[in-house]
């Protein structure tokens, strides 16, 4: 851990520098902060530091294809999406009082889905929306400010209901924690329940979903990254080394990557 | 984001519209039953005025408590400063009192540019002398584009006090950096003599100008800055420059009016068009809060940009303002 130190400071200092010379830090020095400073990881930090020092900011391509490996296609997303539809109304009496709440970027979709998926099986429409939690996170002051997503809860409100909160990737279980702080200032819900995608361990608070499509044992060092077609024109989950966490990043998509913060 | 706020020309075109989509989704809270956010926990906003305000001082206040700043609230009434202490010693009071933020409001220009090379953290700029007032410009642009859907292209028409407003300067650096075509309406005299340099057009017939406006802004006229004779009697004045129920009969159909305040009722805006429903005096009041609470979070809720070090990227900064600044203020001139 202690090595971690003077090397964030170093890159933190370096992207100060890059920072004052261009008016906007370019992104791949950002990154190299963002990675070495947010990651829990010895190892990845010094992954991070290394490609920051071999390659240039901003030399990584952000259109890049990973080169990880597929864990999940197409099929097995919505074989997975429509278990998890049919396990909320199991433990929902039918879906009666559910509310949806997608977490941007890709939980949002996600909740689209499910409740598609809901409302042909039950017949009767249930309401979905977002939930952005970008104030309520706890590593704002360890990143530039970052843009808002959108807020959207239905007009029947979520006091007393069943709010369902989706989401894409479940890790450290941070943005679920920052989810219930924002909800609690939104109404009073009956239960509060979450479905994710994907599992990946890792836990850094007393979280758990109710909700699973797949669990993924993965190591701290690997990127879990999930694309869905609304928005990055497929749909995959794919496993991959960190360093495409930061092509990821440098494409500027940060606060709801698949990297599941 | 820069690290200060002080002239509407240190914005991008993607600061801008950064800080106008982030509001855009502040804008929403006024709805919810708790309207506080926890962003800026811990963190102290100093509003520094050293004129006279009501909207932008209450403003910046709801706008920091409602993201959980600690405020502290100074005018120069009732002060050091009345005892004859410098902006520069004032400052180094705020200093060691650990301000995140300081709003500043004084009645020179360019002094929160000075401000900015004396303390560590953010200088926001609530309107200096007759310079700038670039957050004015953002809930003006914020207003426009939610009553129209757009600001590339859109027609903006600023009538009267041109030469002592500094909502005017801010407004014509930020419409342009947004793509909006403004156009300027005075009588000569109550023209900066460099307006020509202003990215704008400039006429001076108002009835003749009002047709093609998708925006009209009356700008106060201000008595307390009125030195010379700058027109014969107020009541020419409101003849050829005031906005009365006939002249805004020759506005398009969607255009709207708009006003930083304080209004003069009877002398640059007429009341009945004050309170009519193409008015959006009481909106901009509004969306003002959303906007400071934008800015608030886009230049205090992330990672510090200097690292707490006021001398390698706070002297960067200011570096990279003062051109333009410095080249605004001998416009100003």
């Amino acid at each position: 851990m202690h090595a971690r130190d003077p090397l964030a400071a170093d890159l933190a200092a370096g992207a100060a520098t890059v920072g004052a010379t261009a008016g906007r830090a370019p992104t791949g020095a950002a990154t190299a902060v963002e990675a070495s400073t947010v990651e829990a990881s010895t190892v990845h930090a010094a992954t991070a530091g290394a490609a920051a020092a071999t390659a240039p900011p901003g030399h990584v391509s952000p259109g890049q294809r990973p080169d990880g490996k597929t864990v999940l296609g197409p099929d097995e997303i919505s074989r997975a999406l429509t278990r998890v539809a049919h396990e909320i109304l199991e433990r929902t009496n039918g879906g009666t009082d559910v509310v949806l709440l997608g977490i941007p970027t890709r939980g949002v979709p996600l909740a689209q889905r499910l409740a598609a998926r809901l409302t042909q099986v039950e017949g009767h429409l249930v309401p979905v929306g977002s939930l952005d939690i970008t104030m309520y996170r706890d590593d704002l002051r360890l990143r530039p400010a970052r843009a808002l997503g959108h807020t959207a809860v239905p007009a029947s409100g979520v006091d007393g209901k069943t709010v369902v909160l989706v989401d894409d990737v479940l890790y450290s279980g941070r943005t679920v924690r920052a989810a219930l702080d924002s909800l609690s200032d939104i109404g009073r819900p009956r239960a509060v329940q979450l479905a994710v995608l994907v599992d990946r361990g890792h836990r850094e608070l007393p979280i758990r979903a109710d909700y699973v499509g797949k669990n993924l044992p993965t190591s701290q060092r690997e990127i879990v990254r999930v694309l869905l077609t609304e928005t990055d024109g497929q749909d995959a989950v794919v496993l991959g080394p960190g360093r495409d966490a930061d092509a990821q990043d440098a494409a500027g998509s940060g606060a709801g990557l698949g990297a599941g913060r | 984001m820069k690290r200060h706020l002080i002239s509407a020309a240190d914005l991008s075109r993607d600061d801008a519209l950064l800080i106008l989509d982030t509001a855009e989704e502040l804008a929403q809270m006024a709805d919810r039953p708790i309207r506080k956010l926890p962003t800026l926990r811990g963190r102290t906003v100093v509003n520094l005025f050293y004129e006279d305000s009501t909207r932008t001082r209450i403003s910046f206040e709801a706008a920091a408590k409602r993201l959980s700043a600690d405020v502290i609230n100074f005018s120069a009434k009732g002060s050091s400063v009345a005892k004859g202490e410098s902006l520069k010693d004032t400052a180094l009071t705020l200093e060691a009192m650990g301000a995140d933020a300081v709003v500043i409001r004084h009645q020179a220009s360019g002094a929160p540019h000075r401000l900015a090379g004396w303390v560590r953290g953010s200088v926001i700029n609530a309107g200096d002398g007759t310079h700038e007032h670039p957050t004015q410009a953002l809930l003006d642009a914020f207003t426009m584009r939610r009553r129209l859907g757009r600001l590339d292209g859109l027609r903006v028409t600023i009538v009267g006090d041109v030469l002592h407003s500094r909502v005017a300067r801010s407004n014509v650096l930020l419409l342009r950096t947004l793509g909006a075509e403004v156009t300027l309406v005075a009588p000569p005299t109550l023209l900066p003599v460099a307006v020509s340099a202003w990215p704008c057009e400039v006429a001076y017939d108002l009835s003749a100008a009002l047709p093609k406006a998708d925006v009209v802004m009356m700008l106060r006229v201000q008595a307390e800055r009125m030195n010379a004779a700058y027109f014969p009697t107020v009541r020419e004045y409101s003849r050829r420059y005031g906005l009365d129920a006939a002249r805004m009969a020759l506005l398009p159909e969607h255009a709207i009016v708009m006003h930083p305040g304080p209004m003069n009722r009877g002398v640059e805006i007429a009341a009945e068009v004050a309170d009519s429903h193409r008015s959006t005096i009481v909106e901009q009041v509004a969306n003002g809060v959303s906007v400071r609470m934008a800015v608030l979070y886009l230049m205090l809720g992330g990672a510090d940009p200097g690292g707490g070090a006021p001398t390698g990227v706070a002297a960067g900064a200011a570096g990279a303002i003062s051109p333009e600044s410095t080249g605004a203020l001998e416009v100003a001139r």
